[in-house]
């Protein structure tokens, strides 16, 4: 139960960075924290009770109680998505300001060419 | 103006996510599939580890395509950075002797320690993507502690990627030509809990980390040396 | 049960200083340490591999490329007019 309310939490203040704050690196920094707890939320919805990791282990080779193992190969697909979207995004911004010479998103709509 | 209207929204958003995951409690999901892949997973596949056998053999075509997104993303970083025209040659400043040494010293086991992992990623927990961000990491150092030894050579980071990138697509193709579909697990699947079985599966991991490593060191050398 | 509320409660503290700090690079340190936290959350619930590539993605990898573009951009957030 509290693992819904912290990845909640955490989803709900990305989102908050991403839509109010006004630095560029900022909302970088809040996509980061958003994409973090989607993860957690993706994860805790495939717990078991008593259960344990889905590896088999050298000992038995018979299947007892094993958590969803679904979840965990989706998430790990998201995870390297993620940081190469994160890096995209900061090569563009870098750009922005070579170009424009600040980082303050109102003033990027303001300007023309 | 824009808070209170951004509060609002997430207001909503927290109403309406509270009224459905009021419905799913805690600690019992009720999927099926779950079932079905960890009572026959050994027989159909022989790897051991149930997440490394859901992610190349039985979802296999997903891993295909985030690989591709992530040679997208690579190929798409190095357009933006690129500047035309002169480039100086900056000298930069020779670090001490202790970092310098220091570093010499941690590369190869960093890199024999990455390999492990993703060797290993039908036996134990790990795979291509955890060792080739270990590899990656492994090249961060050499670049910030010892440049001049590290020599990053960026044509060989590239050839890397896309042989370790055609390898994956050819064992796919060779799966289609031998059984009936693309990624066909044809070799033989030998003793769970051996270093040589479960098929294909070492071998794509063994390609997915050298083509994640060599990617991300390659990122990582675009955005040091941009300007 | 008492571990992970204090590991939750801490994570979120760090998260909304995240958002409040003025100098980016606290930020990015901050966001970093939320990253961690999440990968021991993500062993607590009995997910190895997970745990295994948001700690060393996650933590590590992105915290290097952020303080990298930081290095060429401004390192301060300024604001000079009010919201």
């Amino acid at each position: 139960m509290i693992y819904y309310v912290g990845s909640f939490g955490l989803i709900i203040i990305g989102l908050y960075i991403v839509l109010t704050k006004r630095n560029l690196i900022k909302v970088i920094i809040g996509l980061d924290l958003f994409e973090t707890g989607i993860f957690l939320l993706l994860i805790c919805t495939g717990y078991v009770k008593g259960g344990t990791a889905p590896i088999f282990s050298n000992a038995k080779l018979t299947s007892a109680l094993m958590v969803d193992p679904v979840p965990q190969a989706l998430v790990l697909t998201a995870i390297v998505i993620g940081v190469a979207t994160l890096a995209l995004a900061l090569s563009l911004a870098i750009r922005l300001y070579h170009h424009y010479g600040t980082l303050d998103l109102r003033k990027i709509r303001e300007l023309k060419w | 103006m824009r808070k209170i209207i951004s509060i609002i929204l997430l207001a909503i958003l927290t109403i309406g996510v509270v009224y459905c995951l009021k419905e799913i409690p805690f600690g019992e999901t009720q999927s099926q599939v779950r079932r079905y892949y960890i009572n026959n997973g050994i027989k159909h596949t022989g790897a051991t580890n149930i997440v490394t056998s859901v992610v190349v053999n039985y979802r296999g075509f997903d891993t295909l395509g985030e690989v591709t997104v992530l040679f997208l993303a690579a190929i798409g970083l190095s357009a933006v950075l690129y500047r035309e025209g002169k480039r100086q040659k900056k000298e930069g400043r020779r670090s001490s002797l202790i970092l310098y040494t220091g570093c010499r010293f941690l590369f190869p086991l960093i890199l024999l320690f990455g390999t492990y992992i993703f060797i290993h990623g039908h036996l134990t927990p790990g795979g291509g993507f955890q060792g080739g961000a270990i590899i990656a990491s492994g090249f961060l150092l050499t670049m910030l502690g010892c440049w001049k030894w590290g020599g990053v050579n960026k044509i060989g980071f590239k050839i890397t990627e896309s042989i370790a990138g055609l390898i994956f697509v050819v064992v796919g193709l060779l799966g289609l030509l031998y059984g009936g579909y693309f990624l066909f697990n044809y070799l033989p699947k030998g003793v769970p809990n051996e270093l040589f079985s479960a098929g294909i599966i070492p071998i794509i991991y063994v390609a997915i980390g050298f083509k994640v490593g060599s990617e991300l060191s390659g990122v990582l050398d675009n955005l040091i040396e941009e300007s | 049960m008492i571990l992970e509320i204090l590991l939750v409660m801490v994570m979120l503290v760090a998260a909304i200083s995240a958002g409040i700090f003025k100098n980016l690079l606290n930020a990015v340190i901050a966001a970093g340490f939320v990253s961690f936290i999440a990968a021991i959350l993500f062993f607590l619930l009995h997910a190895p591999d997970v745990a295994m590539a948001e700690a060393s993605i996650g933590a590590a990898l992105t915290v290097a490329i952020f303080i990298i573009a930081l290095k060429k951009t401004k390192r301060y957030e300024d604001d000079e007019e009010n919201n």
